[in-house]
């Protein structure tokens, strides 16, 4: 199992030493930092220190050899933008940006997983075919329309809910939450709804097929002769052998989710890292950007290393497979 | 009010002694007690509430430091917290701030007198000294300011309250110069190692970047970069208040309809700026209004005048914007009425010239454009050889002014009417500006604001022949013409208003003769707020927080 977990992290420096040489490659595309970070008075000749100065005029492999090497000292450069330690912004970003994915994955997990199992057991009933219908809204429906109409109704014409921001926040250490005040947590709704909908239609889907699929199977027609309880076949038997799947997809799309907040904090103005990597692109403030990726690439190697562990706690024949080749 | 707390008062002593106990039950007073808490909280909680003032812009400032970025978000929301030696006031006009007269006493030397009694927020107080820290601090390493303090040779203490500031040459528009270069407190920077402004080189955070200590009407109570900025109103400063804001919130909204709906919902008092289609909306709502007015940025279009041959062009062996009548062709070809009627929704001023009203050296008589007329353009075209036109590629940013991406696309319909294929590249400004500052580009449209509300800046970097030190720089086609040149010197240190206007117009004229660039519009500043609330909009898109009323 150790051998395992090591095998993984190293594989982990792998993805994140190549989603680097990628962005450093594209970087070259994004444009010049240089010309905001003087203003409009500043000579041609002040542009063309500066550059120098930053290294910006040297090849993308140079500039990500250096990225590299103040990496493994603990330096992740400067922000161009902010001129602020990246280490220090993606620190103060990252709570923000956790815990709206965590709400939205959670959400999803607990309104789809019931939603599929109900959706799978009373397949001709009127409430499943409007959760369908309505679930189709929410896989096709691009994530800031439907931030943006939800601000619409909840926060404009209702006015129950805000339109942006996160509210106050607590800070405990470092971390900085919302969970803890009254404002933070109102302010959570919307966009968590708005992030964990087409995951939360996806699992539901997902459930449904994998309910009906297994509730055919042989075994829940010998647990249905034993004589159980509806109950217990539902939930004990066929619910819990449709988790393996549910399991792998909705830790990748935990992964998705962090990465795809983008979009979600940008319609809501909810300061994590998506926000800031938005506004970096836009300044082309390349130490972030790197930042950035490297970390997201390090979340979905992390994630997908629980989900493998989570196998071995859900799937018995995992284990037993396992275990003569261990001895 | 009073009397609820004379109510308490006196309820107080008595619950103190148990006198009354005895005959009211417990229960009742400390509903009584609740509930008098209650109205007096919100009685004093109520006035107070109105005036916070919470406002929102797309992007946030970048730092709390006046000297680290020239841009004008910046030094407008530093501007709260810092001030200058010279003011400007609600329709640009100079006025004493931390000096409270200027005069030239030589042709290279100006006595300014200091405002006496003012004391930074820490308490200390702002004498010459912090002056001379401020200019050493904003023409050094790591400021982006240089071009306020450039001109300044010397700064001489004459005594704690009198400066003589002696200039490279004579240079006429020294105070006008000096409203946007603010003044630090000397002992501050030094405690606090901010003596330098944050430079990117180093790689070292600075205590200026997150706090401040200025001279100004608000303090900065904390700040959250990217999130929220609080200040709180400076109960010490020099002024009389003609604000009543106690505390205001500066919060980045960067999504246009969330900025909107957050206007719409009430939970902010006022944004900018009011996307152009969201303008009616917010019109037609009883609670809000908007506010516009022309702003001082010219959006113009240029053409690569310099090569012999164009870069992104169908003519090979010749450059058809050397011609005049080419260009002239292009400037009557481009309906200016329908570009501000459907384009820019009405918030757009058509102009003829280079700068906007306001600015020093605009001349009125001049602003006028080459009426528009297709057939003109194209029997021009067809004078310079083009009958049948040709090919050009036009370079535009799309994230940078009002709707630029589609004014690009009108300007390309419209040429297209006399025959001139125009290829669009239209793109984010992060890679436009690198672009087309190294002048790969044939035809372009940029945006101009004289940070200095003076003409000579735009005629030295826009219409000036490119050189040395900045000269030209944003002359991206390279329109040359050696009198302009000269006028523009000449300019730069001539001190008679009325021989310097008149070189002024001189050259404004000569330029608009050439067809040097083809002038657009001025933008409209659009701003959205709830009916309450009073402002000035100022032309040059800063809207500082003493002149804020909250009804």
């Amino acid at each position: 199992m150790l051998a395992f977990i090591l095998r993984r992290l190293a594989q982990a420096v792998v993805v994140m030493l190549t989603v680097g040489v990628i962005a450093f490659a594209l970087f070259h595309y994004v444009g010049d930092p240089v010309v905001f970070m003087l203003g409009q008075d500043a000579t041609p000749e002040d542009r063309a220190r500066l550059t120098r100065e930053l290294g910006l005029d040297r090849p993308f492999y140079w500039q990500y050899a250096g990225f590299v090497a103040r990496a493994l000292h603990g330096d992740f450069g400067f922000s161009l933008r902010q001129l602020r330690p990246v280490s220090a912004l993606l620190a103060e970003r990252l709570p923000a940006t956790l815990e709206l994915s965590l709400a939205a994955a959670l959400l999803a997990l607990a309104l789809g997983v019931p939603m599929g199992v109900y959706t799978a057991l009373r397949r001709n009933a009127w409430l499943s075919h409007l959760l369908l219908a309505v679930s189709l809204i929410g896989v096709s429906l691009p994530t800031f329309l439907i931030g943006i109409l939800l601000i619409l109704v909840f926060s404009v014409d209702l006015g129950w809910l805000p339109s942006f921001g996160r509210g106050e926040t607590v800070s405990i250490g470092w971390w900085t939450t919302g969970l803890l005040t009254v404002s933070g947590l109102k302010a959570l709704i919307l966009p968590s709804i708005t992030l964990g909908l087409f995951q939360m239609t996806l699992i539901m889907r997902l459930v449904r097929s994998e309910m009906l699929e297994v509730l055919r199977t042989d075994y829940i027609r010998f647990a249905r002769a034993r004589g159980l309880t509806d109950r217990a076949v539902h939930f004990g038997h066929a619910l819990k052998n449709t988790l393996v799947p549910v399991i792998t997809i909705t830790g990748l799309q935990l992964g998705s989710i962090i990465a795809f907040a983008i979009i979600t904090e940008t319609v809501f103005q909810w300061p994590g890292m998506g926000l800031l990597f938005i506004q970096s692109v836009m300044f082309a403030d390349v130490p972030v950007m790197a930042a950035y990726l490297c970390l997201i690439a390090l979340f979905f190697v992390l994630i997908n290393l629980v989900v493998d562990l989570l196998y071995y706690a859900v799937d018995p024949r995992l284990r037993i497979e396992r275990a003569p080749a261990a001895t | 009010m009073s009397n609820l707390v004379e109510h308490i008062r006196r309820l107080q002593p008595e619950l103190a002694r148990g006198a009354s106990l005895p005959r009211i039950p417990l229960r009742c007073i400390r509903a009584t007690m609740l509930a008098v808490l209650v109205a007096a909280v919100c009685v004093v909680a109520g006035p107070v509430r109105a005036k916070a003032f919470i406002y929102a812009n797309q992007g946030d400032t970048l730092s709390m430091d006046p000297h680290m970025l020239n841009e004008s978000l910046l030094l407008n929301f530093t501007g709260n917290i810092y001030e200058s030696l010279v003011g400007r006031g609600r329709k640009l006009e100079l006025e004493p701030e931390l000096a409270t007269d200027w005069k030239r006493t030589s042709p290279t030397v100006w006595r300014l007198n200091l405002r006496k009694g003012v004391k930074f927020h820490d308490g200390t107080p702002f004498t010459a000294d912090d002056v001379i820290f401020s200019w050493q601090r904003a023409r050094g390493e790591g400021s982006d300011v240089k071009t306020y303090v450039g001109q300044i040779k010397e700064i001489r203490k004459i005594d704690g309250h009198a400066i003589d500031i002696v200039t490279t040459a004579p240079f006429p528009i020294l105070p006008d110069v000096l409203t946007l270069w603010r003044i630090m407190s000397k002992s501050w920077c030094e405690k606090n190692s901010a003596v330098r402004p944050v430079d990117v080189r180093k790689g070292t955070e600075n205590h200026a970047s997150n706090h401040a200590n200025g001279t100004g009407p608000f303090m900065l109570k904390s700040r959250q970069p990217g999130v929220r900025t609080v200040l709180v109103v400076n109960p010490n400063w020099w002024g009389k208040p003609e604000h009543n804001v106690t505390e205001a919130q500066f919060l980045p909204i960067a999504n246009e309809a969330t900025r909107v709906a957050a206007l719409l919902s009430g939970e902010i008092d006022m944004m900018e700026p009011v996307p152009l289609q969201d303008v009616q909306r917010l019109r037609n709502d009883a609670r809000l209004k908007v506010m516009q007015s022309p702003e001082l940025r010219t959006i113009f279009l240029g053409m690569d005048q310099k090569r012999d041959e164009l870069t992104y062009s169908s003519v090979k062996g010749k450059n058809p914007f050397k011609d005049r009548r080419v260009r002239q062709a292009f400037h009557q070809a481009i309906d200016i009425e329908a570009i501000r009627s459907r384009i820019m929704r009405g918030a757009a001023t058509p102009t003829g010239l280079m700068v906007a009203p306001g600015i020093q050296g605009f001349d009125a008589a001049l602003n006028k454009r080459l009426p528009y007329d297709p057939d003109a353009a194209r029997k021009l075209l067809s004078d310079a050889g083009y009958p049948s036109g040709f090919e050009v590629g036009m370079n535009c940013p799309n994230d940078r002014y009002v709707n630029d991406a589609e004014i690009c696309q009108a300007v390309a319909v419209m040429l297209a009417r006399i025959g001139v294929k125009v290829n669009l590249m239209a793109e984010t400004k992060a890679t436009y500006f690198p672009k087309v500052l190294s002048r790969d580009t044939s035809f372009y449209l940029l945006g101009w604001t004289p940070g200095t509300y003076d003409s000579h800046n735009p005629l030295f970097a826009v219409l000036s022949t490119p050189g040395e030190g900045g000269q030209g720089q944003f002359n991206l086609g390279a329109y040359s013409n050696a009198r302009v040149d000269e006028l523009t010197r000449a300019i730069g240190s001539e001190t008679d208003p009325v021989k310097r206007q008149a070189m002024i117009s001189e050259a404004f004229k000569l330029h608009a003769e050439d067809v040097g660039h083809i002038p657009l519009h001025q933008q409209m500043l659009t701003w959205g707020m709830k009916n309450n609330i009073e402002l000035t909009q100022r032309a040059d898109n800063f809207n500082y927080l003493k002149w804020v009323v909250i009804r």
